[in-house]
């Protein structure tokens, strides 16, 4: 009151110019800089949209055509006299029948085909042979599974989609062209005017590719049949242990320390080694992972349960931190409050507490999640990278069996030759993508329902 | 200047409820509160006065133990309730809080329901057997926290959407709702408009008739006008302590009269 007072209205006073419609120079000169500030924000926001633009329209440009394959469509004629001599239709009996017993059935159908539709090999320049060679090594495969799933087809003449060659295929996705294919050992002009002669005739074709998504992954010269259905199976197997383990024992923890233990040196310690393990490579988890988990434990190696729990020791940091921070951000009055009317500290924290920091336990779970979801490096460490044709048992016995997870997959499938597994990969990352992006949705509709905006 | 003249009371002697010896307290190095020494009595309202920042919240919270949940605070000398040291190794913090009940200074319902915020007590101490058991307390908490007019139509409604005024009432009904023996205020009036104010200080020396309350308050009025005992701190002592009549028409300290005429605070 009285400093104010003392030294007089006028004596301070700055020096302004009358008018408020005309604005003075540092007026001027904050909105001048202020202008500048929100231009300097659009271009940061601009730069990180254009870089995701970029980003997306790359990944889906070479990923989408993984969802699309090309087919041959013809009608197979399952020869008992091949596939089951006995006519017993025992199914043990038919499953003896290898992929080479198969074969001759295929180029039959080809055959047949062809002729029906008044086309000859020869005119191409193409021995019956060549011609074959179209049809992708993994349709005798395809054909035994459907065999083995359908016996009582035996017999039969089927409509059946083979898988074309991985060439022909990326022929229709402009990943071979003609002039490309005369420097290919695996695939000739010939046979691409010949696939277009098919084409146009309706024998060959280009559908939704299913397999895609629920195959396993196949060897390095048939691209044409791999899938990413084991490496899905294993991510979700993994999150799975990382989710029923690192979310209670991070809450746990978390409430823990942040509600109950006394504030000393050693929880100081601990929080201190808390922050730094978040911070920790996850390449380290990995050898850690194989260490104990693998040489000391003997646990199988690519096994998700292995994964699960290095993603776990990887992820609960994480969790803790979010946690501890959403504790942290409940008034303390609400506390007082419970306390004050008789609440146990217990009481306190499960009733009024945790129900209030929910919103950010699940967001920071989720993001912990999303996380371990696209880790790669602690998973090669631990054999994930394996070649896994087999899909992992249900579990819990499943969680032993080896598989794959989608982000090794998908580095797995860069290193091949054939650029084939490129737009594999591509595909596959769209994948992970899609599940982050449920992931995250998942987050905010369960952060909408537990907000309380009272 | 005609309410500050309290009013005639027969002064009688009653059971002390609270009995407060030499007690002491450090928020690390600093000590907020020195050597006080107070008997609050049963069915009475004892009122804490004295400027900002003199210890009167501190030294309430001690009587309900809340300074345990400040990790810095550190509380000696004898708090005796019905002649138990409160802060005795035996005692369960929680139990005492049950018994002795606390109104804060500023206004923190629960984000629950104005059904649930009054209910949890009762709730969790299993006041009630059932639903309309619960449903009784309720109401005659809100009708005790002078609220219940204002909220018996929206009862599900949350708690922290009332006004500033409404939630303190909506706390104090809350308080009252667990029948503790003692109640702790904070300033409880210092967000009500005057007629709040007179129905909580209604409520006051309506609860005096079988528990014993302990308003710390600003304003003087209301300390003359519902307070049977005050004390007056300075500096985290207990400078006067004494019937509420003689404490505002004759203190004894300096220090007091120049606090109860407005020249210091
Ligand atoms: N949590 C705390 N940590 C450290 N010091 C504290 C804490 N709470 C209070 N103090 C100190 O203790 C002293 C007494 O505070 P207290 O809150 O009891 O004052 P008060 O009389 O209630 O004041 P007001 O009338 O403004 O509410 C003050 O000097 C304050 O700085
Ligand atoms: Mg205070």
């Amino acid at each position: 009151m009285t400093d104010a007072t003392a030294q007089g209205p006028d004596a301070s006073r700055p020096e302004r110019s009358g008018s408020l419609i005309a604005l003075d120079e540092r007026t001027r000169r904050r909105n001048r800089s202020e202008r500048r500030f929100r231009l300097y924000g659009l271009i940061a926001i601009g730069i990180g949209v254009l870089a995701l633009v970029v980003l997306l329209t790359s990944i889906l440009s070479q990923g989408l055509p993984a969802f699309q394959q090309t087919f041959v469509n013809a009608s197979v004629y399952l020869d008992p006299a091949k596939l089951d001599k006995n006519g017993t239709r025992d199914i043990e009996e038919i499953k003896k029948v290898s992929t080479f017993g198969y074969a001759p059935l295929i180029a039959d159908a080809m055959d047949r085909k062809m002729e029906s539709l008044g086309i000859d090999p020869e005119e191409f320049g193409l021995s019956d042979k060549d011609a074959l060679e179209m049809i992708s090594k993994e349709a005798a495969a395809q054909l035994r599974r459907y065999v083995i799933a359908n016996p009582d087809q035996i017999g039969q003449t089927v409509e059946f989609r083979f898988l074309a060659n991985g060439r022909i295929d990326g022929y229709y996705k402009g990943r071979v062209t003609m002039e490309s294919a005369e420097r290919d050992s695996n695939v000739s002009p010939a046979q691409l005017r010949l696939a277009d002669e098919l084409k146009a005739d309706g024998a060959l074709g280009t559908y939704f590719n299913w397999d895609f998504i629920t195959a396993a992954d196949a060897s390095e010269n048939r691209p044409e049949a791999a899938g990413i259905g084991v490496a899905i199976i294993g991510s979700f197997y993994m999150m799975l242990v990382v989710l029923f383990l690192a979310l209670p024992i991070g809450v746990a923890a978390s409430i823990y320390l942040e509600e109950f233990a006394p504030k000393n040196w050693f929880t100081d310690l601990i929080e201190v080694n808390i922050s730094n393990l978040a911070a920790v490579p996850s390449i380290v988890f990995g050898i850690l992972g194989l260490a104990i988990f693998i040489n000391y434990v003997g646990l199988p190696q690519s096994a998700p349960i292995v994964g699960g729990l290095v993603l776990t020791l990887m992820t609960l940091p994480t969790i803790i931190i979010s946690t501890r921070a959403s504790l942290k951000s409940v008034p303390p009055s609400i506390r007082d409050a419970a306390l004050g009317v008789g609440a146990s500290k217990m009481q306190s924290v499960f009733h009024h507490v945790l129900p209030l920091a929910m919103p950010g336990i699940l967001t920071g779970t989720i993001i912990g999640l999303a996380q371990a979801l696209g880790e790669t490096a602690p998973l090669m460490l631990i054999g994930m990278v394996a070649f896994v044709r087999e899909y992992p048992g249900a579990p819990p016995e499943g969680f032993f069996d080896p598989a794959s997870a989608l982000p090794v997959q998908v580095y797995n499938w860069t290193t091949r030759a054939d650029p084939a597994f490129v737009e594999r990969a591509s595909g596959a990352i769209i994948v992970l993508l899609l599940f982050l992006l449920c992931m995250n949705m998942i987050a905010i509709i369960l952060r909408r329902r537990f907000e309380r905006r009272w | 200047m005609n309410d500050m003249r309290p009013l005639e009371r027969a002064v009688e002697t009653k059971e002390i409820k609270f009995e407060c010896r030499d007690c002491q307290v450090y928020y690390g190095d600093t000590h907020a509160i020195k050597d006080v020494n107070v008997d609050i009595e049963d069915k009475t309202v004892t009122a804490f006065i004295g400027p900002s920042g003199c210890g009167k919240s501190t030294f309430l919270r001690c009587l309900n133990r809340m300074n345990d949940t400040i990790d810095i605070a550190r509380v000696e000398g004898s708090f005796l309730l019905d002649g138990e040291n409160i802060y005795d190794k035996r005692v369960d913090p929680v139990q005492l809080r049950a018994k002795v009940g606390m109104v804060f200074q500023k206004p923190n319902p629960f984000p629950k329901s104005i059904y649930d915020n009054i209910a949890y007590g009762p709730r969790i101490h299993g006041l009630a057997k059932n639903k309309a058991e619960l449903d009784e307390i309720v109401e005659k908490s809100l009708r005790r926290g002078a609220i219940w007019n204002e909220v018996k139509d929206r009862l599900d409604a949350p708690g922290t959407g009332l006004s500033g005024g409404q939630q303190q009432r909506l706390c104090i009904a809350r308080a009252v709702a667990t029948e503790p023996e003692v109640l702790l205020m904070d300033e409880p009036c210092s967000a009500l408009d005057p007629i709040a104010t007179a129905q909580v200080e209604e409520l006051i020396d309506e609860l005096r008739e079988s528990y014993s309350v302990v308003i710390v308050t600003h304003s003087m009025q209301q300390a003359a006008r519902v307070s049977q005992k005050t004390a007056f701190f300075h500096l985290g002592n207990l400078v006067e302590f004494g019937e509420t009549g003689q404490i505002f028409t004759n203190p004894k300290d300096p220090r007091t009269e120049s606090y109860i005429t407005g020249r210091i605070g």
